[in-house]
């Protein structure tokens, strides 16, 4: 029985005695480069594991649920937790937080966002969410010396904290409602019987504490401070993965819940207000914004926007939207981040004129950051476009068109100042001779660009696992 | 596999090949050979495609055929293909797009030889024919949408190319501003385009032209109207028409092959060709229609008055083609839509032939632009020279040239559907037209040299100059395709492409009648030519010893009645009234919203004051509403 | 009185805005992250007054864990002021905002 459960779990299995053995390593060994090594391995198992068919089930006392839905989610989260540690590396070094603890805290964090697409069981997604979120706390933090650091993390940490007190209320009420904590039992529960305010209050409560974590308007704000503030490879991790792990479990949460929301117009305008918003005001915000690693803090915002259009039209076909461009989404991110990174290495270079001439120096890297940008602006052939496309034309499906028109006109607003970053390295002299001698392009950033582009050429592939993922989600 | 897959994808491979050697730097003496490896390369890369549908093109049957590589992607119920139609009217195009490309390829070798970037000159211009082959040949508006943003991308990367360059536009000081300007302006309408492909898609659940024009029962009139609409807005952002034409003439930032070849001969057709392709909608949408036609024939007027009054050889150029993609869409606006594609072809010729002409000027003379110091020119490069004269011709409209037979086409239909005003004004845009081909054309080569003599031009070499021989003689005998019914009773790009594109079936024109428009068109274009001559060549610029040019006029009566009654009306009504609206209103609005975008965004700035206790609050505000909205009411 | 499940929620609300309100106006991060564990208490006695009154044992399992999650958010947390303090010698928050605009 126990011997079952664990192996059909075994993703999660394997991630947490993985993260023991790190642990021992590290606190013997106390080589970083060793426990990189380690967690990469960990890293390619996951990824490798994600790739076979296997069993499905729920697992543990119906508290874990296995199925293509979850496997296309780690399949995500471990892509972007390896990608996100082979771009930390030299980063770290230069930075002076070459610490072993920081390869462990990463993927601890994956397996938190592992625990959030898993969960069938309220407690389980909580406990997921908070792996996740305390993880990321460290990580924005690890710069210890650094006031800037030091600032991401204590906003990062106290509206977190702060936002999942909401998310635990909400957990509290529906349970006090439906008698339940299971997902699927509180789905029964709404099928037979029809909702009361308790359960409504609980439900939006938890929303909050989503609409936090992916950084919805209004619940935003602390994303530009710290993404800002936070080491960039942690940003990279905190501005993908961990809202690709929130969606996840958003989605989760409202299948099961849905037979009361389909009908509930309310519950339609106020998400549809609330993805109409975080479009507008994350495009908008991000145009006047001259630093870029906050200029993209506001475009992950505006992201989340587009991606929330798929949940709102509340069908297969946009949930699997919203999965696609998750992958598609963190690849681009971590990619621009990771560029950043690189370039930050050699020198405090933070604004979008900082990046003049860079293609007249460093040509390649150059074309694969502005193939990022492109793809992150949703111009074709890139897999910005087929993402975008697919949650557009999900919400034209669902009898939203409005919401797509609107998803298409911010997103032209987007080209703007995606574009004005390839102005800068491709049609202005740089500042100074030599400004980016020494910036070693990092072949992984080669690899990510080369995904991007063939999610955007051969996306067929990756959109029928995702649609496969929606098609057994819940028909248990 | 298709030899439509080798056409279209061997341009991507030239892509390729001319990024790998911009990558590596050119040293020493090895440059000119390198550049002659990648120049000759990157054009077989089109001229292979070029040969390959000239083939296709021999052995046609009429009969459309599509070609699919791979299902690209599925989105709902509907599955989008990277697959290519070949019929009468994607071949014809590409055929255009190819065979200019490659003359223009070739041409570019000796253009930019010595740039610094020569290499990725080729390689941007070999991704713009790839994307161009995409837009004409897909055969569902995705993968068109693919071409349209790319040839978008590729043509503001190109009219950057030399950012380091001041460039005297409106409202714009260098050329990475105009580059910005052309994208901006284009993602209006690449929005609007996008807007429409999501109304057919929710109608019909499919983007593929077949199903499309097949389905197009299914949408009602309203739905026709928007769609149709729509997608012209779409169209006046890439083919420069009112209200979004201002980018074009400050396109000409870029380098003058791109001139010719994006900006004159293709790209900027390919809003035509989007509408010719899908005719039998328009036809659906009266309304539509005549909203095509009058921003065509507007825009052909408006454009042409400013080009007489610009002094910038290419600037004049510009609005010439402005001015003449404004007389496709009164084509297209009035239902001939196989007329807007003739004049898209001979348009092609002779612009380009001048475009490249003028590159040949610029180059001979040190980057000069200004046709102010310009002049006898004649002597000193006798083959830009003749050419350049041939397609002047042609773009006046000068008897039994390419020029004249298409435009006269496009009137003679305008007239047969009984638009008398629209007919009325094409003709006098004809006569501005030849008036302002001739007082560039007179400026540029005839008279004294006005150009500081130490530049010492020179012919340039036979590379550039045979691409514009042979243009020059298409600019000739190109309206052999579309000769009128008088002269031949079968139209053959008119039955060509009958079978891809729709008709709206006229009456036919009497012959005599018919005999009496060509000679009205002709006369018009000869006394336009002949007035901008007398006055033009007859006058003497004196360059001043502090480099001011004076134009001083030999007192001829005659030409003062021409000047006072023909030049100083249109030049009032160009600088007074109609420049202003092209540099305040429209652009003022483009500018304005951009800029009332930025400040929002500015203003967003102070609410996020860096105090986490007020995030805290405005999450908590936000959770009231939210709680409030979905629980409480 | 008899005490209804109403009487906890009520009482349970009570704290969990107390607790929100002392995030919003405390300046001191410790006492804000003292108010975030109020909150977190509140929620604990609505888990276990709903378990009680369901006769359902998952509440009651639920409070463990959220105990142990708070402890944990607790260790980071005080590290994270603590790292703040040594650099920047104040923890009023309202003192820590250079990342802003």
């Amino acid at each position: 029985m126990a011997l079952h459960d664990l192996l059909l779990a075994l993703p999660i299995t394997f991630a947490t005695l993985w993260t023991i053995l790190l642990i021992v390593v590290e606190a013997t060994a106390k080589r970083a480069q060793l426990t990189f090594s380690l967690t990469s391995v960990g890293f390619l198992i996951l990824i490798t594991m994600m790739l076979f068919p296997s069993e499905q089930g729920y697992a543990f006392g119906e508290m874990l649920r296995l199925s293509p839905y979850s496997q296309f989610a780690n399949f995500v989260f471990a892509l972007s937790g390896l990608l996100v540690i082979t771009l930390s590396q030299s980063y770290l070094a230069k930075e002076n937080i070459h610490f072993g603890e920081y390869y462990i805290i990463v993927f601890i964090a994956t397996l938190g966002m592992m625990l959030m697409a898993s969960a069938a069981h309220m407690v389980v997604l909580f406990i997921g969410l908070e792996i996740m979120s305390i993880a990321l706390y460290v990580l924005a933090g690890i710069m210890r010396k650094d006031l800037r650091a030091n600032e991401a993390a204590m906003k990062y940490f106290l509206l977190g904290a702060f936002s999942s007190g909401f998310f635990l209320y909400g957990i509290s009420l529906i349970y006090g409602a439906t008698g339940e904590m299971t997902l699927f039992k509180i789905g029964i529960y709404l099928q037979e019987n029809s909702a009361t305010s308790l359960f409504w209050i609980g439900l939006s409560l938890m929303m909050v504490g989503f609409l936090f974590k992916i950084s919805a308007v209004p619940f935003h704000q602390w994303t530009p401070d710290v993404y800002e503030g936070s080491p960039t490879p942690s940003t990279a991790l905190m501005s993908t993965a961990s809202k690709a792990a929130a969606f996840t479990a958003l989605i989760t949460v409202v299948l099961n819940v849905s037979s009361q929301t389909e009908n509930n117009s309310n519950w339609i305008f106020a998400l549809s207000t609330i993805a109409v918003l975080t479009m507008v005001v994350g495009n908008i915000a991000a145009l006047s914004q001259d630093n870029l690693k906050r200029m993209l803090a506001f475009s992950s915002i505006a992201h989340a926007g587009y991606m929330l259009v798929g949940i709102v039209a509340g069908s297969d076909a946009g949930y699997s939207a919203v999965l696609y461009y998750a992958l598609v989404y963190s690849l681009m991110n971590i990619g621009a981040f990771g560029v950043i990174a690189l370039i930050e290495q050699q020198r405090e270079l933070t604004s979008a004129s900082d990046y003049a001439g860079l293609f007249k120096e460093k040509p390649l890297l150059a074309g694969v950051m502005a193939l990022f940008m492109l793809s992150l602006t949703g111009i074709p052939p890139f897999g910005g476009f087929i993402g975008k496309y697919k949650l557009f034309a999900a919400a034209v499906e669902s009898g939203l068109s409005w919401l797509a028109v609107v998803g298409v006109l911010a997103s032209a607003v987007s080209a703007y100042y995606y574009l004005r970053v390839v102005v800068f390295m491709f049609m202005r002299e740089p500042q100074a001779e030599n400004q980016f001698e020494g910036v070693v392009l990092n072949p992984t950033l080669v690899l990510i660009a080369l995904l991007v582009f063939l999610l955007g050429i051969f996306p067929t592939g990756m959109l029928r696992f995702a649609g496969e993922a929606m098609k057994f989600a819940f028909n248990m | 596999m298709n030899v439509i897959f080798i056409s279209v994808f061997l341009p991507l491979v030239g892509f390729f090949l001319s990024s790998l050697f911009s990558l590596t730097k050119f040293i020493g003496h090895h440059e000119s050979g390198k550049e002659k490896l990648v120049g000759v390369l990157s054009t077989l890369m089109i001229a292979i495609p070029f040969g390959i549908f000239a083939t296709l093109f021999a052995s046609f049957n009429g009969e459309a055929q599509i070609a699919t590589l791979y299902d690209w992607f599925a989105a709902g119920a509907m599955s989008i293909k990277v697959s290519y139609q070949l019929d009468s009217l994607s071949l014809f195009m590409a055929m255009i797009v190819t065979g200019v490309g490659s003359l223009i390829h070739l041409y570019s070798i000796g253009y930019m030889h010595g740039d610094e970037g020569f290499a990725r000159f080729f390689a941007y211009l070999n991704l713009f024919i790839f994307a161009m082959l995409n837009l004409i040949l897909a055969d569902n508006m995705v993968l068109m949408f693919l071409g349209w943003e790319g040839v978008g991308l590729c043509s503001y990367l190109l009219i950057g190319f030399w950012y380091d360059r001041k460039f005297d536009g409106i409202g714009i000081a260098t050329t990475t501003d105009a580059a910005n300007k052309a994208f901006i302006m284009n993602r209006i309408g690449d929005f609007a385009m996008l807007a429409a492909m999501f109304l057919i898609f929710q109608k019909i659940s499919a983007l593929d032209y077949n199903s499309i024009l097949s389905q197009k029962e299914a949408f009602d009139s309203t739905h026709i109207f928007w769609i149709t609409l729509l997608i012209f807005i779409g169209c006046t952002g890439k083919s420069a028409q009112i209200p979004l034409y201002t980018w074009l003439p400050d396109a000409m930032a870029g380098p003058t092959p791109v001139s010719a070849l994006i900006h004159a001969a293709t790209m900027v057709t390919s809003g035509i060709y989007l509408t010719a392709r899908l005719s039998p909608l328009f036809i659906m949408s009266p309304d539509t229609m005549n909203l095509i036609a009058v921003v065509g024939i507007a825009t052909a007027f408006i454009a042409a008055t400013i080009g007489l009054t610009q002094n910038d050889i290419k600037k004049v150029l510009a609005y010439s083609t402005v001015s003449q993609l404004g007389y496709m869409f009164l084509a297209l606006g009035i239902g001939a839509f196989g007329s807007a594609i003739f004049h898209v072809t001979t348009h092609a010729f002779f612009k380009a032939c001048l475009f490249l002409g003028s590159g040949s000027v610029i180059h001979a003379l040190h980057e000069e632009q200004d046709i102010r110091k310009m002049g006898g020119l004649a002597k000193v490069m006798p083959q830009t020279h003749a050419t350049f004269l041939v397609a002047s011709l042609a773009l006046a409209g000068f008897p039994l040239t390419a020029g004249f037979f298409s435009k006269d086409d496009v009137l003679a239909k305008t007239f047969e559907s009984g638009n008398y005003l629209l007919w009325g004004v094409g003709l006098v845009t004809a006569f501005i037209t030849a008036f302002y081909t001739m007082r560039l054309y007179t400026l540029t080569f005839l008279g004294e040299a006005r150009y500081n003599t130490d530049k010492h031009p020179h012919e340039s070499p036979a590379l550039m100059t045979a691409p514009l021989w042979i243009l020059g003689a298409l600019s000739l005998v190109g309206g052999a395709i579309g000769l009128p019914a008088v002269i031949q009773e079968q139209n053959w790009i008119q039955s060509f492409l009958s079978s891809s594109v729709a008709s709206v079936q006229a009456h036919h024109l009497e012959h005599s009648n018919e005999w009496i428009l060509l000679g009205i068109s002709s006369i018009v274009a000869i006394l336009g030519l002949a007035a901008s001559f007398s006055i033009y060549s007859k006058k003497t610029v004196h360059v001043e010893p502090e480099g001011v040019t004076t134009v001083l006029y030999r007192k001829y009566y005659i030409d003062e009645l021409y000047d006072a009654a023909v030049v100083k009306p249109f030049q009032f009504l160009a600088s007074r009234l109609l420049a202003p609206i092209d540099n305040r209103i429209i652009d003022g609005l483009v500018n304005g919203i951009g800029s009332s975008m930025v400040g929002l965004g500015g203003a967003l700035k102070r609410w996020q004051t860096g105090v986490a206790q007020n995030y805290a609050l405005v999450i908590t505000i936000g959770l009231i509403l939210l709680v409030g909205y979905i629980a409480l009411t | 009185m008899h005490i209804e499940l109403n009487h906890y929620l009520w009482l349970s609300a009570f704290m969990f805005t107390v607790g929100v309100i002392g995030v919003l106006v405390r300046r001191n991060a410790i006492v804000i992250f003292m108010c975030v564990e109020l909150m977190l208490n509140a929620v604990n006695l609505s888990f276990v007054a709903f378990s009680h009154f369901l006769s359902d044992i998952q509440g009651q399992m639920m409070v463990f864990f959220v105990m142990t999650v708070a402890a944990a958010e607790a260790a980071v947390g005080l590290a994270i002021v603590i790292s703040l303090f040594r650099n920047r010698q104040t923890v009023n928050i309202d003192e820590i905002n250079l990342l802003k605009g």
